[in-house]
């Protein structure tokens, strides 16, 4: 029986098996180092706020592997042999196999900074940097202040979990506005607002300059690049981006770059070795897409497909209409197609903005200024439905019907207060001369 | 995972004052538990209440006002009370000693037996029951009071908590209301205005009322003219008529979480044990068995005790023994029938099952029907059954481990395990309903939250994560599922059958062309 191996019990890795599983009788087996079981990476903030114990993020119960044959290997891949279809384990022990996908994510970048391997420098992402927040920063207390440094998804969460706890937070951000490489800018600066309302100490423009211990070597204080400031603290989040976890392959014979790299079918450049999710890089990016997207839903959707192509039904990468979405805080958001920051935005790219007065919600619609086709929309603390726009993208819609019709894409809760005339007010109004 | 409870989350010094104002309140209670005679029992009566429901909520204030609108978990698995800790186990172990103490020993609550005066903590209630219907108070009216404030004081608290959500606050406000007006006033006034009628809360319907067809109860009506006659053909439209066309249109919700006293409380001073529901797959199995075993109970306890009263006098009522087991028989054989005939698909496996509850219920009906006599059936004396199902069912089963259990099995374990109304309500929900949780195509980034949350214990995750819509009988449509999040992925909505149940393999968002191949198979 053939003998798949997947390295990485994440998403990606945990899509493929159980797809795999559902189209063959394949012997499969997923190897990890993080954790026995696959968990929602996404969820592990929950925890440290109390909203949910670590074993509620696992999405299967634990008979579930067994009964669907998904052997799981707890253990950390040092080597791969490709020319001998061998995984080589730190423990010691090896494992053979006849076809391999590497699925091990990201990690979180560091910039070289001094102290950034001090006790109480850590990331949010794996299993472990939750566990070590816990150690460091179990209340404040222990934790009198903490710095995150790198204003991106994960460093707004990693505020809203300290925040839960009454820990002092300074955000240092690199931009002259949260997030505003991907968010357009009022969207950016209502978000800019809403952390200073949770009494997050937010600095932007500000960068990280060196780490300072104490004796012990734990963290003492944060030098900051503009001002010379030191601020001290107890942790120190860096959150500036994620990179491929994939320095195991580096002697390897399969090709990496920044990420493995893979064609459109997942391939790698060495036979039967395949790579999905964070950890891949495609050698040319997908439309917009980067060649590297570490995003949930991308990695789902390489696992769906990968399965196929594993299964004898050799299929592309071929994603949908993009898509993701996020929350700040208090603050839910939602985007369909495609909508640019000030960065990298498309000359012919117009954008509708509308904010409610509250503060809290928003929307910006982007659309061709030529062709009056819409392109996007980003929608913040209104839920929009995510069929309704991946149809009107595929059908290819112009800005006015969208706004005529955005009613037909609300999912908020039933009695929710509804915006839609508002909008369209503010739409048609802006269109017109004054 | 945590290795201490974080101080952050410890109340500030505004709530501890809120909480020692409540205790005064409830310490009052146990005063007069205790035999003190108090000299003004209705100042000490509105005190005591006063201090309950002032305390509580004084501390919501502090506990949300103080901050923004939004999700209002953090620390509910660190608390003690909200975790199964020490003082969950505490909680838990004196609401079920009262439950037992009031459904079986009420005498040591101060009821007076055989026209002597009330004592203790029932005499304390004695003023306001003589305000509000001119008697004194029963074990069941300090119950239904201390019912009633419970779902007010917390209910406030459960609109502050979700004070940005319209959904949640609209449908608190209307279990609010139902249980003072319906459950509590109402009552009262009809038996100042006619003190023959049985006590009747217009909103509890057959089977979760199961005494409402006790021949007591009937006899009770029907001796009371139009008013009682009216309200008997109510009850009976209740379930056959009113409850089905709000279940179509719009779900079990209408009743089970806007309406329901039993779910009022579940949702108000239960909302902290929500997330205490066993979601394994085990509990899903225990739970079909469990409650339609109650089911079956229910329908053959009650067609068996209003055939016992009406074989008394055979032949000065159209309604016979025989007119009447015929009935029920057809009755139940339409029903399965359509079911069959239209939904056989959609059971799948179920449908087995749906047979052998069939045939069971029509056996012992049948049995019943013709071993039994004027004093016994299925060989044991007539009241047994009923009596049986009064003490096991109506009051262990919902009472003291449904809602004494509250802190160590969640705030539904009645509803989920043993409502027989919720099994009639869930059964229709499932087949035969506009009502779905709809998943937003491929948002779900399977945190948990949803799953979490639900009291009903429904892995909520499971059916989102794979873009399906949520269509189960067990679901009340709380809404809280929706409410946590994060993604924006649930919506509870009323919209056509058609394309309800939607299992896919590939989610909203991948190549067209995958999405084809793999879900239209």
């Amino acid at each position: 029986m053939e003998h798949i191996v997947i390295i990485g019990n994440g998403i990606s890795g945990v899509t493929l098996a159980r797809h795999i599983r559902k189209l063959s009788d394949k012997k499969i087996t997923i190897v990890s180092a993080e954790a026995d079981y696959f968990f929602s990476r996404t969820a592990l903030m929950y925890v440290y706020m109390g909203h949910m114990k670590f074993e509620h993020t696992q999405p299967y119960e634990n008979w579930f592997w067994k009964k669907n044959r998904i052997e799981l290997k707890k253990g950390y891949v040092k080597q791969v042999e490709t020319a001998t279809k061998t995984l080589h384990f730190a423990e010691g022990d090896t494992l053979h196999y006849d076809k391999l996908i590497i699925a091990t994510g990201s990690k979180p970048n560091k910039f070289g900074w001094p102290g950034q391997d001090l006790n109480g420098v850590m990331g949010m992402y794996h299993k472990q940097d939750l566990e070590n927040l816990e150690v460091h920063a179990p209340n404040n207390e222990v934790c009198k202040r903490a710095v995150i440094v790198g204003g991106g998804l994960i460093g707004i969460e990693l505020a809203e979990m300290l925040n839960s706890r009454s820990i002092p937070v300074t955000f240092l951000v690199r931009e002259d506005s949260f997030w505003n490489g991907v968010l357009p800018k009022g969207e950016s600066e209502m978000i800019n607002r809403h952390i200073k309302n949770h009494h997050i100490d937010l600095r932007l423009s500000t960068n990280l300059k060196a780490i300072n211990s104490d004796d012990n070597g734990n963290v003492k204080s944060v030098i900051i690049e503009e001002t010379s400031e030191e601020l001290e603290c107890n942790v120190v989040g860096l959150t500036a981006g994620v990179t491929p976890n994939i320095d195991f392959l580096k002697d390897s014979d399969i090709e990496i770059g920044r990420g493995v790299k893979v064609n459109r079918f997942l391939e790698t450049n060495i036979p039967d070795v395949y790579a999905i999710g964070d950890c891949a890089e495609q050698h040319e990016a997908i439309g917009n897409r980067r060649p590297i997207e570490a995003v949930w839903y991308t990695g789902r959707m390489m696992g769906e497909t990968l399965a196929q192509t594993i299964c004898g039904n050799k299929m592309e990468y071929k994603p949908g209409h993009w898509f993701n979405s996020a929350k700040f805080l208090d603050i839910e958001y939602q985007t369909y197609g495609w909508v640019f920051g000030e960065r990298g935005r498309p000359e012919y790219e117009q954008h509708f903005h509308w904010k409610h007065e509250d503060d809290t919600k928003c929307i910006t619609v982007a659309y061709d200024k030529n062709t009056h086709n819409f392109l996007g929309i980003n929608t913040f603390g209104i839920r929009m439905r995510h069929d309704v726009f991946d149809q009107w993208l595929t059908e290819k819609r112009d800005v006015d019907y969208v706004m005529n019709h955005l009613s037909e894409a609300n999912f908020d809760p039933e009695f929710y207060s509804r915006f839609e005339n508002e909008i369209l007010k503010a739409y048609t109004n802006q269109l017109q001369p004054v | 995972m945590s290795l201490a409870k974080p101080d952050a989350l410890d109340i500030n010094n505004k709530q501890k004052v809120a909480l020692a104002i409540g205790v005064i309140g409830l310490f009052i209670l146990a005063l007069a538990l205790f035999n003190t005679n108090f000299p003004n029992k209705g100042l000490f009566l509105t005190l005591s209440l006063g201090s309950i429901i002032g305390g509580i909520i004084m501390y919501s204030r502090e506990a949300y006002l103080t901050k923004l609108e939004g999700i209002k978990n953090d620390g509910v698995w660190f608390k003690s009370i909200s975790s199964r800790g020490v003082w969950g186990w505490i909680v838990g172990v004196i609401l079920t000693t009262f439950y037992i103490v009031l459904y079986f020993f009420p005498k040591y609550l101060g009821l007076g037996t055989d026209g002597a005066e009330n004592t203790g903590l029932i005499s304390l209630f004695d003023p306001l029951s003589q305000l509000l219907s001119g008697r004194n108070a029963s074990q069941w009216f300090v119950y239904g009071t201390l019912y009633t404030v419970a779902i007010l004081a917390f209910g406030y608290k459960f609109i502050l908590k979700y004070r940005h959500n319209r959904y949640q606050q609209l449908r608190t406000v209307s279990v609010m209301f139902f249980q003072l007006g319906f459950a509590f006033l109402i009552p009262e006034f009809m038996y100042v205005m006619n003190n023959d009628l049985p006590y009747y809360d217009l909103k509890s319907i057959w089977p979760l009322n199961y005494y409402i067809f006790d021949e007591w109860s009937v006899k009770g009506f029907l001796s009371n003219g139009n008013i009682g006659l009216a309200l008997l053909i109510f009850g009976i439209l209740s379930i056959f008529v009113i409850t089905p066309i709000l279940t179509y249109k719009y779900g079990k919700r209408w009743y089970c979480s806007w309406v329901c006293g039993c779910g009022g409380l579940a949702e108000t001073a239960g909302d902290s044990f929500r997330q205490l529901s066993s979601k394994k797959m085990s509990a899903w199995k225990l739970e079909r068995w469990l409650i339609h075993t109650v089911l079956v109970f229910s329908i053959v306890m009650t067609v068996a005790m209003v055939y016992t009263y009406l074989g008394y006098d055979k032949n000065d009522f159209w309604l016979t023994r025989d007119v009447f087991i015929s009935l029920v028989i057809g009755f139940l054989t339409l029903v399965f029938a359509a079911v069959m005939f239209f939904k056989r698909q959609e059971l799948g496996k179920d449908a087995k099952y749906g047979a052998i509850g069939y045939f069971i219920v029509i056996t012992l009906l049948l049995v019943m029907h013709f071993t039994g006599n004027t004093d016994h059936l299925f060989y044991i004396k007539a009241g047994a059954l009923r009596s049986a199902y009064g003490i096991y069912i109506g009051s262990i089963f919902s009472g003291v481990i449904g809602t004494g259990f509250y802190p160590i099995l969640g705030n539904r374990s009645w509803c989920r395990f043993g409502c027989p109304m919720a099994a009639i309500l869930g059964f229709q929900q499932r087949l035969f309903s506009k009502f779905r949780i709809t998943t937003n195509g491929g948002q779900c980034i399977s945190c948990g939250n949803c799953s979490n949350s639900c009291e009903m214990g429904i892995d909520v995750r499971h059916y989102a994560q794979k873009g399906e819509n949520i269509v189960r009988s067990s679901c009340v449509g709380c809404g809280i599922c929706s409410a946590v999040c994060p993604r924006g992925v649930l919506k509870l909505e009323n919209d056509s059958m058609k394309g309800r149940i939607n299992p896919t393999e590939v989610l909203l968002g991948n190549d067209v062309d995958l999405m084809d191949l793999v879900n239209q198979k």
